[in-house]
């Protein structure tokens, strides 16, 4: 994976000892609240409902066993012994006290981690496949482009003041397991009728209170024009976004306020000034970065169907964690294992640093050292011998990160919430988990097939409520809490935003809803017919006399 | 009734203004107003420990009395008082 370079190692080192000092003062009173914020936002600091917040980037979403190690030491450390994984791929501490801050942002970067751009007007970190580089359906590594992105857009001066937070996402496969249609902009890779690999350019896509799926602004870009052509859209966007009005001055709102084609016009006619300049990239520096995601040695093996089929005869858990968990890898002999983080005992995403000191462990025994964040909130093991699954799998199991429920009922997507959250509005966490608790069963979980429930507190949609096969929104109806339902939303290749189903449902009866849902699709499902499926082909209205009653 | 609720500064976690002045955490060793005018007062002194840099962004809130103990009567505000409602992974 890429290591830090001089520039990189400097820059946060040098950012840990400026933010250490405006610490100091904030807490000599040298500084005030408002004038602290903006800078303690810059490192990621947030206050939340109960305490501050600090929010550490995960560079697309891959982490080492030792950055891991240290993840757990900074929990352990400055926190209440657990960190919380985001639908960004980044990781949250909730009780992260200001005075330890800067110590916990210098353990950091000793293992190259920050909260740089994790928060505030500015390019995010982008996010990717938690499969890059080892998916079988992969055409190229997407991580590559995700990194030069990273360097150029870290501490962008002309972009550290957009009109509104920025988010890009990068797929390398056409089955996108990243949401690329639902942010801020989407590259998705695909190969042209020459063979050659390029990027289709999605613009304007996002959730929150104004949903949209991203527009295609340019159907094929090679990847030596990524930058130019990521710069004049930025350009365009910073220059004509709205900054009147903070829920008006997201991309998505002047892409659908102008209109694609107009979008694209502005954004060619810029990027004709550009496209040849210093941002070109010249092949020699895409293979530079390149060598940084070069596979791994990996032994030549054979597939081991018949062993894994043999345990799975043998263990009928192992049997439904190998269906659940573990995917296709590109080499034979080898396997992507998904760690789900959605047990029915911790909430979604969250795990204890014992957790995650042992999953540290797992990682340099069984997959190189390395680990994955997705956006759905778990982890991956990315290369994982097939004849170690099974010891894998009952290490997993020991220290409660065996659920095999990974595209299921129960791997919910659920924001803090209300339990955290000083922006939401009810909460989402204990709906996650009383809907696990209810679909325990996973000869049950397994019938009812693939299926995502998405929870946000507020319409903000962290939670991703408007892309789940089942969206949960949660609202508050005159000081009461309240769910509203959406169907039908999707994130992948084929995204689509869900359909509100009516009026939303009180805190105990949301789960009653869930499964009302669920019992109306298995009776009208075709055979092996997904949820969505079912749902795009029949539509509302089954659904909605199941939870309302006849019209 | 009502109490000042607010983050301290140094460490952010939830405090309530005491009666002397000073900040819990407990909620049930704060000051409670019982009119506005007593409100006012809370808030005024809550204000003047804001702009000394002691907490962040302290406000009034209301309260009931249940059985002997202070309970917020906005659930928001109740879970900010007690804590995440959901079990902390241990």
């Amino acid at each position: 994976m890429y290591r830090y370079d001089e520039f990189d190692s400097k820059l946060v080192n040098e950012r840990v000892e400026q933010f250490r000092r405006q610490t100091e003062r904030r807490i000599k009173g040298e500084l005030q609240e408002e004038q602290f914020r903006p800078l303690r936002l810059m490192n990621g600091l947030y206050l939340q409902l109960h305490a501050y917040m600090l929010r550490i980037n995960v560079p697309y979403g891959v982490l080492s066993a030792r950055q891991m190690r240290q993840l757990a030491h900074v929990a352990r450390t400055y926190d209440k012994g657990y960190g919380h994984f985001t639908t960004r791929q980044n990781i949250q501490y909730n009780w992260i006290q200001l005075k330890d801050v800067p110590d916990a942002l210098a353990d950091l970067a000793e293992v190259e981690m920050h909260g740089i751009q994790s928060s505030g007007n500015c390019i995010r970190n982008t996010t990717s496949d938690q499969y890059a580089g080892v998916a079988r359906d992969e055409i190229e590594d997407p991580r590559v482009y995700c990194e030069i992105i990273r360097q150029w857009s870290t501490l962008h001066p002309e972009f550290s003041f957009l009109p509104r937070k920025f988010k890009i996402a990068v797929t390398g496969s056409p089955n996108d397991r990243a949401a690329v249609k639902v942010h801020d902009i989407g590259l998705r890779m695909y190969r042209n009728d020459a063979g050659e690999a390029g990027f289709e350019v999605i613009v304007g896509g996002g959730q929150g209170r104004t949903p949209f799926i991203g527009k295609t602004i340019r159907e094929w870009l090679p990847p030596e024009h990524l930058l130019s052509y990521l710069e004049a859209i930025l350009r365009v966007y910073n220059f004509d976004g709205r900054r009147d009005n903070k829920y008006k001055a997201r991309i998505k709102i002047l892409v659908h306020q102008v209109g694609a084609d107009e979008f694209r016009r502005r954004v060619d006619e810029e990027w004709e000034h550009i496209k040849d300049s210093a941002l070109k990239l010249p092949q020699a520096e895409i293979d530079r970065i390149n060598a940084y995601f070069a596979p791994h040695d990996y032994e030549t093996l054979q597939d081991q169907g018949d062993l894994l089929a043999e345990q799975g005869k043998a263990n009928t858990e192992f049997a439904a964690w190998l269906k659940a968990n573990v995917a296709n890898h590109k080499v034979p002999g080898y396997a992507i294992v998904n760690i789900s983080l959605k047990s029915l005992r911790q909430p979604p995403g969250d795990m204890t640093a014992a957790q995650m000191d042992a999953t540290a462990d797992l990682a340099d025994a069984y997959s190189y050292g390395e680990l994955r964040v997705n956006h759905r909130q778990n982890l991956v093991l990315p290369d994982v011998r097939q004849s170690d699954l099974f010891e894998l799998w009952q290490k997993l199991a020991s220290i409660d990160l065996a659920t095999p429920n990974i595209g299921h009922v129960s791997d919910i997507i659920a924001c803090p919430g209300l339990d955290y959250c000083a922006l939401a509005n009810a909460r989402s966490i204990p709906i996650a988990q009383e809907i696990n608790a209810r679909f325990q069963s996973m000869d049950r979980v397994h019938e009812i097939g693939e299926l995502t429930i998405n929870i946000s507190g507020c319409m903000n949609a962290c939670g991703h409520h408007h892309v789940g096969h089942i969206g949960i929104l949660g609202v508050d109806k005159k000081g009461q809490e309240f769910y509203q339902f959406t169907l039908g939303g999707s994130s992948d290749q084929n995204a689509s935003l869900g359909d509100r189903t009516g009026p939303g449902f009180p805190a105990d009866q949301a789960v009653d809803a869930v499964e009302t849902i669920l019992n109306t699709y298995v009776k009208i499902r075709n055979e092996g017919e997904r949820f969505l499926d079912t749902y795009r082909r029949v539509g509302m209205a089954p659904f909605k006399e199941a939870l309302y009653g006849p019209a | 009734m009502q109490m000042i609720i607010a983050n301290t500064l140094v460490d952010g976690f939830v405090v309530f203004l005491t009666d002397d002045n000073g900040w819990t955490n407990d909620i049930g060793k704060g000051a409670l107003a019982t009119n506005d005018t007593e409100a006012a007062t809370l808030l005024a002194q809550a204000k003047a420990a804001e702009a000394a840099n002691v907490v962040l962004d302290p406000y009034l809130i209301p309260v009931v009395i249940e059985n002997g103990n202070r309970k917020p009567t906005e659930y928001r505000e109740y879970i900010r008082a007690t804590g995440p409602t959901v079990a902390i992974p241990a």
